[in-house]
């Protein structure tokens, strides 16, 4: 009864007038500035964006059609294959160590009485700062030289100095640090949130029946926290196959190309080669990336079907 | 600007409208397309090629054939600017070639003598593992990224006697597998491995390495004779630390790296639009180098705004021009000249090479991860990487 209730008070307005009266009106004026900049911004460039992946052009004389010419180009590149390889590692290493961190964190965080709200802020302090700050600060820390900040820490403990972003094989796991610090502090504060909304009865419930603490956020914690750890995990899945700002900013995809990414090669088609730039490669890889995180995320979301709660 | 009043009297029916602008290749192609791009705009010797086959600069060949000293150009320097027509699509205002920029200050402290740099690559390497072992800190740096690691390893090839490609036009091909690019590579590999003269950083470009530089943690290092501009405006450099000679060449078909600023016209400009811009370029950037009066009011502004005046270059129209208006501006200037005298004295007699033509950047883009192989990679096969590079380019030719 409810339900039809609901039904009858939203149902089609019959009439033009009816749908004004109802206030459908103001609530077009106030979408409409939303679709206009979403229109002008997002959509119009990524439509633009697919035609241009079809075409060669200088953007000044006009543009001419090479169907699936560009898509060619960039299956022939060979540094694809090292740009895939360095995405996937990128994000293998974002998986393991940057995605249970946040979670950590949170746990640790939950269970302080006081000074919760202090060390959220601390927390959230490096998302706040912007990232070319972010990229200076951590050049200078990561120094290769016996004198680098780090180095110098890592002295105290008597080991020796590292490369860090010097060497091929260091390069890319520093990146990760990197951007597990700035992104981190946005999650913890989501699981943080979640985490109060865990109902005090389900931990009373396993204290009872003699639950240790690792049993309890096994059994309690995670399963209640499931729908925001699904929605995390794909986001962050999302984000990290799009790395560009730490690679470029940081390495530029160096040493040797062992920390170009997919994006920095889409900016290198673009941008890379003085003031004329390939677009249509540019273009069509971002088609091909773009086709592929959406088909990540329809096999990802039929998967966890059974797991979520919607 | 007294310049844009004179010209605007001299020219009533022209307006010049001044705008900020530094050449920046990620959005160039975004301001020409939005039509933001000023009219006339500067454009590095680097660059200029690409931006004529892209067909986004105009041909200013008649209009500069107008000119009272158009007889006078340094053909070389004309050639920079020309397509393979002899077309002309831009003007140089400035050349400089590749020099050996060095530290006094260290070369003290590790027991060099800092008025006889370097004569040989012998010579670099010794005086690298000197100031590496009695500082500490990099004795010799060489840029890597962003385009600049292969820029510089073509000057270090040319120093060899190596060239990067053969032929022009349509029958260019990428010839950076050469004896000359291999020497240089291995010079590198051989102060990176064996003296560890190189310190511990090694992605560099051009404006971090002259950070590192003008902070006093690199020994030796090359690029454009005209850094030292940069360094005083931009980097604070100490004035008594900073030395300049040329480059070692070793063989007998070694010769210098020259680059410098070409001035250009965007295609999209009217014909009127591209007459005034070009009546700008005789007023404002090239006047000063022909006319006594223009250059000692130019040398008097930069001077009194505190910008570095006398950095040596080289010459667009001829030697003797080039020492009369060194001559003209002699009160004005500023730079420790004598700490550069091994640069101006010796650089006219090298043999000046220009950048290879054919996907200039993207080549370079291919160098800077050889460069940083052999730097970060002990194990580095210079052979099979150049040999890859070259295949890489070669396809890119064979592309377009």
């Amino acid at each position: 009864m409810t339900a039809t209730r609901a039904q009858a008070r939203w149902s089609r307005p019959r009439s033009v007038r009816s749908w004004v009266k109802r206030g459908g009106l103001s609530a077009l004026v106030l979408v409409l500035p939303l679709v206009l900049v979403f229109g002008v911004f997002s959509w119009f460039p990524i439509v633009r964006a697919a035609v241009m992946s079809f075409q060669t052009t200088n953007l000044i004389s006009d543009p001419v059609w090479v169907g699936l010419h560009n898509f060619q180009r960039v299956f022939a590149d060979p540094l694809l294959l090292t740009a895939i390889r360095n995405t996937v590692y990128f994000t293998l290493l974002a998986l393991v160590f940057g995605y249970p961190i946040p979670l950590i964190l949170a746990a640790c965080m939950n269970e302080l009485r006081r000074a919760k709200g202090f060390y959220s802020v601390l927390a959230y302090l490096p998302v706040v700062v912007p990232p070319v700050a972010t990229i200076l600060l951590w050049r200078i820390f990561y120094d290769a030289g016996p004198n680098g900040a780090f180095n110098t820490i890592l002295s105290w403990f008597g080991l020796g100095p590292w490369p860090w972003i010097q060497s091929q094989a260091s390069a890319m796991p520093s990146l990760v640090l990197v951007a597990t610090w700035s992104a981190a502090g946005a999650t913890v504060i989501i699981y943080l949130a979640a985490m109060t909304s865990i109902r005090g009865e389900l931990y009373d419930a396993a204290d009872v029946d003699g639950a240790s603490i690792p049993q309890k956020i096994w059994n309690v914690m995670l399963p209640q926290l499931r729908y925001v750890l699904l929605v995390t995990l794909i986001l962050q899945l999302i984000g990290t196959f799009q790395v560009f700002m730490e690679p470029f900013l940081l390495t530029n995809g160096g040493p040797a190309n062992s920390t170009l990414t997919v994006l920095l090669l889409i900016y290198r088609y673009a941008f890379g080669s003085g003031g004329t730039g390939d677009f249509g490669a540019a273009t069509a890889l971002s088609l091909m990336l773009a086709a592929f995180l959406a088909l990540l995320s329809w096999i990802y979301l039929r998967a966890t079907r059974s797991w979520s709660e919607t | 600007m007294v310049q844009v009043e004179s010209f605007e009297a001299k020219y009533p029916w022209i307006t010049v409208e001044p705008s900020e602008y530094e050449w920046d290749p990620a959005t160039f192609s975004a301001q020409v397309a939005g039509g933001t791009l000023p009219t006339l705009f500067q454009v590095p010797f680097t660059d200029i090629q690409g931006l004529i086959a892209g067909g986004q600069v105009a041909d200013i060949t008649d209009l500069v054939a107008e000119l009272p000293y158009a007889d006078a150009f340094n053909p070389n320097i004309l050639a920079v600017t020309q397509d393979d027509a002899g077309r002309l699509y831009g003007l140089v205002t400035a050349a400089y070639g590749i020099g050996l920029h060095y530290n006094r200050a260290l070369f003290e402290q590790a027991g060099l003598d800092p008025d006889s740099p370097p004569q040989t690559w012998e010579e670099v390497r010794e005086a690298a593992a000197a100031i590496a072992s009695e500082t500490g800190v990099a004795g010799y740096a060489q840029m890597s990224q962003a385009n600049t690691g292969g820029w510089q390893l073509t000057s270090l090839s040319y120093n060899f006697g190596g060239r990067l490609e053969d032929g022009t036009g349509d029958t260019v091909t990428s010839t950076v597998d050469n004896p000359g690019t291999r020497a240089a590579l291995e010079f590198l590999q051989a102060m990176r491995w064996e003296d560890d003269s190189l310190g511990d950083n090694f992605l560099y470009d051009w404006g971090t390495i002259n950070q590192a530089f003008a902070a006093g943690q690199v020994g030796m290092y090359t690029s454009g004779s005209d850094v030292y501009n940069s360094l005083v405006t931009e980097n604070d450099i100490d004035p008594e630390s900073y030395g300049l000679s040329v480059l070692p060449l070793s063989g007998g078909d070694a010769g210098v790296l020259a680059g410098g600023t070409v001035v250009a016209v965007k295609s999209t400009a009217t014909p009127g639009e591209v007459d005034a811009a070009v009546k700008w370029l005789d007023h404002f950037y090239l006047a000063k180098l022909v006319d006594e009066a223009a250059a000692v009011a130019d040398a008097q502004a930069l001077a009194e705004s505190g910008a570095p005046v006398g950095t040596p270059a080289l010459p667009i129209f001829g030697e003797e021009q080039l020492a009369q208006s060194d001559a003209w501006v002699a009160d004005y200037v500023n730079v420790p000249l004598d700490q550069m005298s091994f640069f101006k004295e010796n650089i006219l007699s090298q043999a000046l090479v220009p950048e290879p033509s054919a996907h200039t950047q993207e080549m370079y883009a291919i160098l800077d991860s050889v460069i940083q192989a052999v730097m970060t990679d002990e194990n580095a096969d210079i052979a099979t990487l150049l040999q890859d590079a070259q295949s890489q380019v070669n396809a890119l030719i064979e592309q377009s």
